[in-house]
């Protein structure tokens, strides 16, 4: 399945969603824009966010004088496009690079760092796997059978070793056999609990400190979270400085919209999303592709 | 940008407050107000529509718009509407009397917190007297059996594994297995799955079948979006569960998402989930919920969070301290109080009002000033603990320099533990039998000015 093609299986309820709006008829009245906005919402990409998509929509429709549903189509897939920014470098293929990632319970980090590996390695790139999230049970456990699964090296310590160390060893080991890629799990956390989101601070802290090669810090995303979403990534951003993010589970019904609140909020690039289970199903992301699958253009 | 949803609400009601009487277009604006704040806290987009037409038909009669205060009727029109929204009270467990064992299973979503739930469960089956065994399901997610059986062994529940391969014949081994240990409930921890995923769904059946749970309870996550409502009714299809648990409700999410599950399947949510440590699963309360939500404070949920935690100790403590005055201890103990009840920010959010009034303050009282009183306090000696009017300067700069915080800081810690000191003499006055009267009013009363005024506390 190509890209575009598992895009729109994963999209396709969205899609769904919109295309009722777009084939309720060729001319656009009031209740088409409502109902625009409405799915815009229902696509968790927020209120605030969905009523300045479609009022700048309107303004365009009304000036370059786009009375059919398909020609609006078109101008939201781009308009939702220009809301995404660019990522500067790709984490993942820009090597040597390391990768941190950071996210709140259960977004899906190890399941990530798991599949990352197995993609670098199908691309001739040496790699190790840090396991910073030596808190949850059986993290390590999980950690390592991904490794194995990759082909890749695991290091890590024991439960309740301090994770900053941990990353310290993994950098240090990496650097000494000139590691192309180096994916460190850290615990996942809620955003709300200062303590741990220090702990985390420090633990980025050490590794940008120690680490000769760029370091990325990647919040991972669940594409069925909520506005909440939005709250979480601004603090983690604040404490880390983030670097982009990555969204999983996007081959559910959920729309996915949050991520494209943060992304253009925040400023962050997205570099992957997850569109299944399988290892090719983390894709990297396309701003228009996404935005063209998500409203259904090109069928 | 409003916050939260009990922000934008109290912003809303302030400015109906205002009026005497209200209009049509007032209660319009309101009720915009509502649909979107209700949004932003991720309540489905449709449970929206049809809550606020509601709302709107009971706002708009006689009754409301000419009484003496109307806004205040719409804020318990809303109040009321989302407590019935939000069901009723009814955490129990139905288990049927005459099986042994009982079965509970777990469903949900990947990352949604069933294993951490199943832990909880088992714990709190625990407490009651039961005799639960864990049997761990997920026989998809790598070490998910690792993760339960380390979560087990820290409550001390025995946890089965089967083989690890097939899901459900480790489901029906675990039957056999408590028979076997005289475990009296087995909670069913199966693997996450997408509500479109036919084969993992066709699993979640077939163990439903073959162990015929008694409760299926279905972990949800508060942090979902708009997309909740097809994954519960897809659930609510297929699996058929009879309760909801709502997880990581410790964070900032609204958790609108419950409003959503009840309006759309009609399943109770039984439980609330707010931390990692296995004893953070609470009964749900629709009303408390509800007032929150409103912004109306959960006061009662403080009342007992203190009763919790307070102990005999403590309440000797405090005759101690009107008999003999307030120690530094006694600031350290109390501070650490507010750390056990989940910090200064849970108990804010609790109590109406107070989120804004902190949000507005920025130099006003936070958890990590918390934590930099407590460490000068650690700083100070046994002996100036317990009396601190020997600190001198020399011992000023020693704390300073060993809790790492400024002379000024630490100068500031005495005046305002002085001050405390000061309320806690006044108080035992009041307290001596055969002085009330007017004179003690006017103290009390004099008292509580200064507490609302000048002095800051601190905490």
């Amino acid at each position: 399945m190509g890209l575009l093609d598992s895009l729109k299986v994963g999209l396709k309820r969205s899609r769904e969603a919109i295309n009722e709006i777009f084939y309720m008829g060729g001319e656009v009245d009031e209740d088409f824009w409502e109902d625009l906005e409405d799915t815009l919402v229902m696509g968790d990409m927020g209120a605030e966010l969905a009523l300045r998509v479609t009022d700048d929509l309107r303004d365009r429709a009304a000036r370059e004088n786009l009375t059919r549903a398909e020609q609006i189509r078109d101008a939201l897939a781009q308009r939702l496009a220009a809301e995404f920014p660019e990522a500067a470098r790709d984490p993942f293929t820009d090597v040597p690079s390391c990768v941190l990632f950071v996210g709140i319970n259960g977004a899906g980090k190890t399941t990530t760092v798991g599949k990352l590996a197995g993609r670098a390695r199908e691309a001739g790139l040496s790699c190790v796997i840090g396991g910073a999230d030596t808190f949850r049970a059986a993290a390590i456990e999980q950690l390592q059978v991904w490794g194995e699964r990759a082909g890749v090296e695991v290091i890590t310590r024991e439960r309740g070793a301090d994770p900053a160390s941990v990353c310290y060893d993994v950098v240090e080991a990496a650097e000494k056999r000139a590691v192309d890629l180096v994916l460190i799990d850290t615990a996942g956390r809620l955003h709300t609990s200062s303590d741990l989101m220090r702990e985390l601070a420090k633990v980025v802290g050490v590794t940008r400190k120690r680490s000769s090669a760029p370091v990325s810090v990647v919040l991972v995303i669940d594409a069925t979270t909520g506005q909440n979403g939005l709250n979480q990534a601004r603090e983690f951003n604040d404490a880390l400085e983030l670097d982009g993010l990555i969204v999983t589970k996007l081959d559910g019904t959920a729309k996915g919209g949050i991520a494209l609140a943060i992304s253009s909020q925040l400023g962050l690039p997205i570099y992957r999303i997850g569109v299944g289970e399988s290892l090719d199903d983390l894709q990297t992301f396309d701003a228009l592709d996404f935005t063209r699958a998500l409203v259904g253009e090109g069928m | 940008m409003f916050n939260s949803l009990s922000d934008r609400l109290q912003d809303t009601f302030e400015r109906l407050r205002g009026k005497g009487r209200l209009t049509e277009a007032d209660i319009n604006v309101a009720m915009r107000e509502i649909r979107m704040a209700l949004l932003e806290a991720d309540v489905n987009y449709r449970v929206v529509k049809e809550f606020v037409a509601r709302c709107k038909e009971k706002c708009l009669t006689a009754e409301v718009l000419s009484s003496l205060s109307p806004a205040q009727n719409v804020v318990k029109v809303v109040l009321d509407e989302l407590t019935v929204l939000l069901g009723s009270t009814d955490s129990r467990l139905t288990l049927a009397q005459n099986r042994t064992p009982n079965v509970i299973m777990l469903v949900g979503l990947q990352g949604s917190g069933k294993t951490t739930a199943a832990a909880k469960l088992a714990y709190l089956l625990k407490g009651q007297g039961h005799s639960p065994l864990l049997a761990a399901c997920d026989t998809h997610r790598p070490a998910a059996a690792d993760q339960l059986e380390t979560l087990g062994g820290e409550i001390g529940v025995p946890v089965f594994r089967g083989d690890g391969k097939d899901a459900v014949a480790v489901a029906s081994g675990s039957i056999k297995e408590a028979v076997d240990r005289l475990c009296d409930i087995v909670i069913v921890d199966t693997a996450g799955r997408l509500q479109i995923d036919e084969e993992m769904m066709e699993e979640a059946v077939a163990i439903k079948q073959a162990v015929r749970p008694d409760q299926i309870l279905m972990v949800v996550d508060a942090m979902t979006g708009q997309d909740i409502v097809n994954v519960v009714t897809e659930f609510a299809n297929r699996v058929d569960f009879d309760g909801v648990i709502m997880s990581k409700l410790d964070g900032d999410a609204r958790g609108g998402g419950a409003l959503s599950v009840r309006e759309v399947t009609g399943k109770p949510i039984k439980f609330v989930s707010m931390g990692e440590k296995p004893d953070s699963l609470e009964v749900f309360h629709p009303d408390r919920m509800a007032k929150r939500i409103l912004g109306m404070g959960d006061v009662v949920g403080i009342i007992e969070q203190a009763q919790k935690v307070a102990n005999e100790q403590q309440v000797a403590d405090a005759e101690r301290m009107l008999r003999e005055g307030f120690t530094m201890d006694d600031l350290l103990s109390q501070m650490q109080q507010i750390r056990k009840m989940g910090g200064l920010q849970k108990l804010a959010g609790m109590i109406p009002g107070m989120e804004r009034a902190m949000a507005q303050m920025p130099q006003a009282a936070s958890d990590e000033q918390l934590t930099r009183i407590e460490s000068i306090i650690r700083s100070m000696t046994k002996e100036e603990r317990a009396r601190p009017k020997i600190i001198n300067g020399q011992r000023r700069r020693r704390i300073a320099t060993g809790s790492g915080r400024s002379v000024q800081e630490v100068n500031q810690l005495i005046k305002q533990w002085d001050e405390m000191n000061k309320m806690m003499g006044k108080m035992k006055g009041m307290m001596q039998p055969g002085a009330a009267g007017k004179k003690n009013r006017r103290a009390m009363q004099q008292m509580m000015r200064n507490m609302g005024g000048g002095g800051r506390f601190p905490f």
